[in-house]
Formats: C-alpha cells, sequence, structure tokens
C-alpha cells in the first residue's frame, strides 16, 4: 500500500506555544515519536545523550534541542520547523522558543500557522506567558486554538485542576475574543492523550491531540473569500520557435484568497480595466478553476497591459487602492523604528516606499494597556498609520491574511524589520 | 473545528504549489539567479518545479553544477540529458579546476571534495554575478536545517550568519541584496524524503539508475556498505579497495547521490519508485544516518538495534 492511495487530508501548519518548562518540547518530542517520524539513528543519538546526562528514560525533548553553536555562541534562538505525517495527513510544526525575543519569534511562526497549541503547566494554571500567548494568538489571526493542560502526571491527573484551569482560561478567551477554544488534559512525559489515551485520564472522553489535529480543518478560513491574485511574474515566450506562443500572455502567480473560474470577471489593479479569464493553465494543462493556495497561470480576454506587482481580483469584490494604511505592526529589528526614515513596505507582490505618519499608541502585551510611544524597539507592538508612496490593494488583515499582511523592509541594510497587518484603509 | 468543508488542495499540490511560489519570487525579485542541479533527485523535482512554474516560457535562470569531479558517471551523463531535453542552458564549474588555480588544497588525494564546492560555488557565482542560487535543501535533512530560510542571505564571503537572518513571514519572501551578497533560495524546505519520493511517483519522474536496485562491488568498512572500484567519467576507477578487504558484489540504492568519496548506498531490492516508497514508509534510519560515510560508528549500533528489534 503506497501512502497515497489512503485518503489525503491536506496539510495543517500548526504552532506549538510555551518554554521549555511547559513541557513543549517534550510534546513535540512525543507527537514525532508516537507518529513514527524519528528513526533509529536520531533516537540513538538521543538515548546516547539522555544517558550522559543521567537519565533513566529517553528525554523526548532533545530531539527539539537547538544547535550546539547556537547554545555556545549564546545566539538568538530561532523559530525552527519540524515534520510528520499521519498517512492521511502532514504536519508542520512552527516551533517558537519561549525565552528570547519571544514576541518576534512567535509572531513569525504564528503567520503561517492555522492551530496553535497553547500549554498550561497544570500545576501552574493561567500565567501571563499564558495570557502573552493567546493574544498574539488572536492578534495574528489563527482560526484554531487548542489548550493543552500538561504534566497531569505530577497532579496526579486530578480532574478538579483541569476543570479549575478550563473555567479559567474560558473566561480569558472570552474576554479578548478567541472564538474556537478547545481543551485537553495530557501528560507529555508519558504519552497520555497524545496519540495513545493512555489509563489515568479515563474521566476525559474528549478526542486525542492527534485527533484534534486530524480533525482540523486544514484551510485558514470557512469563510467565502474575495478572489486575489498578485502578479508575480509575466510570462511572453515572443521567441519561442513556436509561431502560436508569440501572442502568449500569462499571468503567473498564487490564488492567495477566494477562487477563480474560466469565464469569470475579473478586474485589474491599478488600471482599473476589467476582463474575462479565458484559460487557467499549470504546465501545459486547462483547469476549470483554482481554488485558494493553488499556483498557476491565467490568461485573459482581452490585451492588457499588466507586470508584477499588479492584481488581478474578483470585479465584484474589488479592494482598496490606498496610499495610507492603519496596521498593528510588530517591531523584528534591533535597529528601533525611526518615524524619520522612509522604508520598504512589501505587500503581496508589489514594494513601496512607506513612512509612519503617526503612533496611535504601543500595547503591552501581557496587560493589553496601549501607552503613547514615538519609536519602536525589537518586540514591540503599535498600533500606527503608514503613508504610501504608491498605493497597494488591500484588505483588513481579517478579512483576508495574504492581503492584509505586510513586511517592512531597511533600505540601507535590506534587513526585515517589522511584521504589519491592515486593520483600516484610507484611499 | 467540525468538519472541513472549504475545499483544500492535496498535501503534494500544496507543497509543489508553494514551491512554485517561491521560484517565481526568486525570478521576479532577483536579477540573476541560477538554479543548482546536480542530477540528484531533489534537484530533479526542481526542474520540474521550474517547468510548472514558467512554462510554456524558458526558465528565467540557467541551470549550474559544481562537479567535483568524482560523480558517479550515471548521475553526470543523466545530467547532461535532462538539461538537453529542457532545453535549457547549463553551467557546469569544476573543483578539479579550482584545484588547479590552486583556490582548493585536498590534505591528500582521497579527501572527499564534497565540502570543497563551496569554494568552486562561490568562484562560479563572481565569475556569472549571480545574486541568487536556487537550491533543493529541505529542512527534514538535518538539525542544522530546521531553522534555515526559505531565502537565505549570505554576506560576500557566501557565509551564513545565524545572527543575521531576515525573519520569514507569511509567504512574504525579501529577496533584497546589495552587490556582492547572495540569496540562497529552497523552495522544497517543507518537503521530507518521504515527499520527493511521492512526488516522483506522482509525476512520473526518471531518475539515474543508481537510485534503483542494482549489483555492485562493494566491501564493508566500519559497518558500512562502501563501493568500490567505481568508475569516472574519464574511464579511471576511483574508490579502490584497501589491502585484505573483501570485494562482495551486493544488490544495491542510493538514497542520496553525491561526491562518491562520501556516499553510500544502501541494501535494497527496490527496483522501482513504487518500491522505494514503500521502503522510505517502513525505514528506519534517516537519509543522512544511512548515506553518511563519516559517521559510521553510530550507523553501525544503529543497525544492531533494529535487529534486535528495538523499535
Amino acid at each position: 500500500m503506497s501512502a497515497q492511495h489512503v485518503e489525503d487530508r491536506g496539510l495543517l501548519r500548526f504552532l506549538t506555544c510555551g518554554s521549555v518548562d511547559d513541557g513543549k518540547s517534550t510534546l513535540i518530542g512525543r507527537l514525532l515519536f508516537d507518529t513514527k517520524a524519528i528513526l533509529a539513528d536520531t533516537l540513538t543519538a538521543i538515548e546516547r545523550t539522555s544517558s550522559k546526562r543521567g537519565m533513566t528514560a529517553v528525554d523526548l525533548s532533545l530531539l527539539t534541542d537547538g544547535l550546539q553553536a547556537e547554545r555556545e555562541q549564546g545566539i538568538t534562538i530561532d523559530v525552527a520547523y519540524r515534520y510528520f505525517s499521519t498517512g492521511t495527513r502532514k504536519y508542520i510544526i512552527a516551533d517558537a522558543p519561549g525565552h528570547e525575543q519571544y514576541t518576534r519569534n512567535m509572531v513569525t511562526a504564528a503567520s503561517t500557522a492555522n492551530l496553535a497549541i497553547i500549554l498550561i503547566d497544570a500545576r501552574k494554571g493561567v500565567l501571563t506567558q499564558t495570557r502573552r500567548h493567546s493574544y498574539l494568538t488572536k492578534l495574528v489571526g489563527i482560526p484554531h486554538v487548542v489548550v493543552a493542560v500538561n504534566k497531569m502526571d505530577l497532579v496526579d491527573y486530578d480532574q478538579a485542576t483541569y476543570d479549575r484551569i478550563v473555567a479559567e482560561y474560558k473566561a480569558f478567551a472570552d474576554q479578548i475574543g478567541l472564538t474556537d477554544v478547545r481543551f485537553i488534559p495530557l501528560s507529555a512525559l508519558n504519552g497520555d492523550m497524545i496519540v495513545d489515551r493512555g489509563e489515568r485520564l479515563n474521566w476525559y472522553d474528549g478526542p486525542t491531540m492527534i485527533d484534534i489535529l486530524e480533525a482540523a480543518p486544514a484551510a485558514h478560513t470557512e469563510q467565502a473569500e474575495s478572489f486575489r491574485f498578485p502578479v508575480q511574474y509575466v510570462c511572453r515566450p515572443q521567441a519561442s520557435d513556436n509561431p502560436e506562443l508569440h501572442d502568449y500572455r500569462g499571468f503567473m502567480g498564487r490564488v492567495e484568497s477566494g477562487e477563480i473560474k474560466v469565464g469569470d470577471s475579473v478586474t485589474v489593479l491599478p488600471n482599473g480595466l476589467t476582463t474575462k479569464v479565458k484559460d487557467i493553465q499549470l504546465y501545459g494543462e486547462s483547469l476549470p478553476k483554482a481554488i485558494h493556495e493553488q499556483s498557476v497561470t491565467l490568461l485573459l480576454e482581452d490585451e492588457i497591459d499588466i507586470s508584477r506587482g499588479d492584481m488581478i481580483v474578483s470585479s465584484t469584490e474589488v479592494p482598496a487602492q490606498t496610499k495610507q494604511v492603519e496596521a498593528i505592526v510588530c517591531w523584528l529589528s534591533e535597529t528601533p523604528l525611526s518615524p524619520a526614515r522612509t522604508y520598504w513596505l512589501r505587500h503581496t507582490t508589489r514594494e513601496v516606499k512607506a513612512k509612519v505618519a503617526s503612533i496611535t499608541h504601543r500595547l503591552d502585551i501581557n496587560t493589553l494597556d496601549k501607552e503613547a510611544a514615538t519609536t519602536l524597539a525589537m518586540n514591540d507592538i503599535a498600533r500606527l498609520t503608514l503613508k504610501l508612496a504608491q498605493p497597494v490593494f488591500a484588505d483588513n488583515y481579517t478579512d483576508s491574511r495574504a492581503t492584509g499582511a505586510f513586511i517592512l523592509i531597511d533600505e540601507s541594510t535590506n534587513n526585515t524589520v517589522g511584521a504589519g497587518m491592515i486593520t483600516g484603509l484610507n484611499a | 473545528m467540525s468538519t472541513l468543508t472549504k475545499q483544500t488542495l492535496s498535501h503534494l499540490d500544496w507543497l509543489e504549489s508553494e514551491a512554485i511560489h517561491i521560484m517565481r519570487e526568486v525570478a521576479g525579485q532577483c536579477s540573476n539567479p541560477v538554479l543548482l542541479f546536480s542530477g540528484g533527485k531533489d534537484s530533479i523535482c526542481m526542474l520540474r518545479i521550474a517547468e510548472k512554474a514558467f512554462r510554456p516560457g524558458k526558465f528565467p535562470f540557467p541551470l549550474m553544477h559544481i562537479d567535483t569531479g568524482h560523480n558517479y558517471k550515471e548521475v553526470v551523463e543523466f545530467r547532461d540529458k535532462r538539461a538537453a531535453e529542457l532545453g535549457e542552458r547549463l553551467i557546469v564549474r569544476s573543483v578539479e579546476d579550482s584545484m588547479k588555480r590552486g583556490t582548493v588544497v585536498l590534505k591528500n588525494e582521497n579527501e572527499s571534495r564534497n565540502k570543497h564546492q563551496s569554494v568552486t560555488l562561490l568562484e562560479a557565482i563572481e565569475e556569472f554575478g549571480f545574486d541568487a542560487c536556487i537550491g533543493g535543501a529541505r529542512r527534514d535533512e538535518e538539525k542544522a536545517r530546521a531553522k534555515e530560510r526559505i531565502m537565505s542571505f549570505r554576506d560576500e564571503f557566501g557565509q551564513w550568519d545565524p545572527k543575521n537572518q531576515r525573519p520569514e513571514l507569511w509567504n512574504l519572501y525579501n529577496a533584497r541584496s546589495h552587490k556582492g551578497e547572495n540569496i540562497r533560495a529552497f523552495p522544497i524546505s517543507n518537503w521530507t524524503e518521504m515527499d520527493v519520493w511521492q512526488y516522483i511517483e506522482r509525476e512520473k519522474l526518471e531518475l539515474p539508475s543508481i537510485y534503483f536496485a542494482h549489483t555492485r562491488p562493494v566491501v564493508m568498512r566500519s559497518g558500512a556498505i562502501v563501493p568500490v572500484n567505481v568508475p569516472l567519467m574519464n574511464g579511471e576507477l576511483t574508490n579502490l579497495p584497501k589491502a585484505g578487504e573483501e570485494i562482495i558484489d551486493l544488490q544495491v540504492r542510493f538514497r542520496t547521490v553525491g561526491d562518491i568519496s562520501c556516499t553510500a548506498p544502501v541494501e535494497s531490492d527496490a527496483d522501482n519508485v513504487e518500491k522505494i516508497v514503500l521502503e522510505t514508509a517502513t525505514t528506519t534510519i534517516t537519509e543522512r544516518g544511512a548515506t553518511r560515510l563519516d559517521d559510521q560508528t553510530s550507523e553501525a549500533s544503529m543497525e544492531q538495534r533494529k535487529k534486535e528489534g528495538y523499535f
């Protein structure tokens, strides 16, 4: 039986939030181990390290241990990506370590995730850190949250302890507007409720962690979204030996939102001209339609001048064209934000110059308090307004992740210094 | 979180689509990229992705191979054949030319030339003025790769500075560089060895013959299978057995192909892609663990554990 004959439930990207103390590494190690994503030679290496450190059982957290060089040099610990598959679904874990530069790492890891596992130590309950993780999860728009009350083995698998934490978290989730939240008790150390149910949590009759992951929707949103197709590249093979291709104009890109069918009316931005989709191609094949996240080539009925950075959109749902955006920005750079400077703003396939018009407030992500600010340091999160040299074609981040997000790039170093989520559009 | 209603891509379609998007971003953002093509399975997948990304047009970049001069003949021949079929330009730069120039100096004749490829690569980047190299590295290959960016920044010495990597958010890639600097782009970062084999099976991609089970002379050296008397392109034999080693004919296949001096095959009777997919699903050894000759002791003990029914 080869794996692709089995039902393919696509790919789920999820994020794990928590520090080493919460058992995050053990949870990931357990997921990889119990789904057999770890092969024997890796396990042997871990066993050796475990026994070197005087442990009797294999320490699964070593699977996600950082690089030796990283620890030695004391450099920034970064987001790591890990992979496992259940045969029916492939998983990509974004593992953001909890120590330094937490906000920056977590926002980075969260930006591509559709589900977040928030770990709580059963002995400690809901902490400031839990609130911070949850708030960032909400901010970056992760649609599904699983609150894992871990280390149940250390509270004698006590249901009352679990219920108390669940109640406390629910109240907090309501307050910040997290809607799809699930709870699960577990012991990552012993493997209870990860892939196997174990025998010590019999009072819990909900699904295991892996069952939750298997059932979670793979799409970022279940809502119908407007068609957005940022043009990445234009294919004009005029010099081809095939004369039929001399008039070929293929607009290459990925459907970032919604879907498109042959014959649909589309509008091209910025020029605003409207035409119809003549063909949707992928490697010589014509497709009747293309869905969200599908990379294709569009051919249009009319000859319209289109280049990289333009956007092809649904004619009935045209996004705002704006030279000013309000956004929540997370600052990622050690060099603080300077309102005097100009930055590159990259939004979809478009790059425009941008300058801060005003900083509305900075957010304390532990208390959600708003504070006045004139600059932003690394890990700061603020609501601000940016002026742009040319328009972008944008949606609010809550309506469309791909056309509501942008990054800011330092003009002199070329570093990525900020991550933005659009909250308001002014023409 | 109840039922899955919205139509989504299958996992292979998603990975392919992401890789196409990344390649098009490199083409759109960089002025002079190059795609590294070795004739190995990962770079063969990369060529299919490039076809899907840019056909019916030509690739907006040439292909390039850094040849150690110690590559399997079957792979080198396949490399040339594939490039010709695609009608794309193939640049080959050789570690042996760097040795002649004196920029690569081997410690001894038998030293693996694998790590010296980077010198030749940097020389080629400078010669052609490439601002981006598209490569087939995957994050599941080893620990050091798990934190690698999809667009990885290298300074003018080609160095990867972990402290100076750009945060990568959403699918907004930043491939900007100054003159002399270089971006390494990895479109199949999120693929695993299994994904690669499933893709090869689905796309019916042709591979060099040594990926499939075949009989060849080998010796057992510290528990690892070491191919011997391997013919080079110029007809010479390399990897000669050491005195006292017993040569046996074994049925093997390669999981990775690279410099002959450091790539070992695995014992296998998988003579087609379907069988390899199955074997990959049930293997207990990582791709690197099975093929790296510089870590023979742990490999041997791991084999032993498996035989003792460890898992």
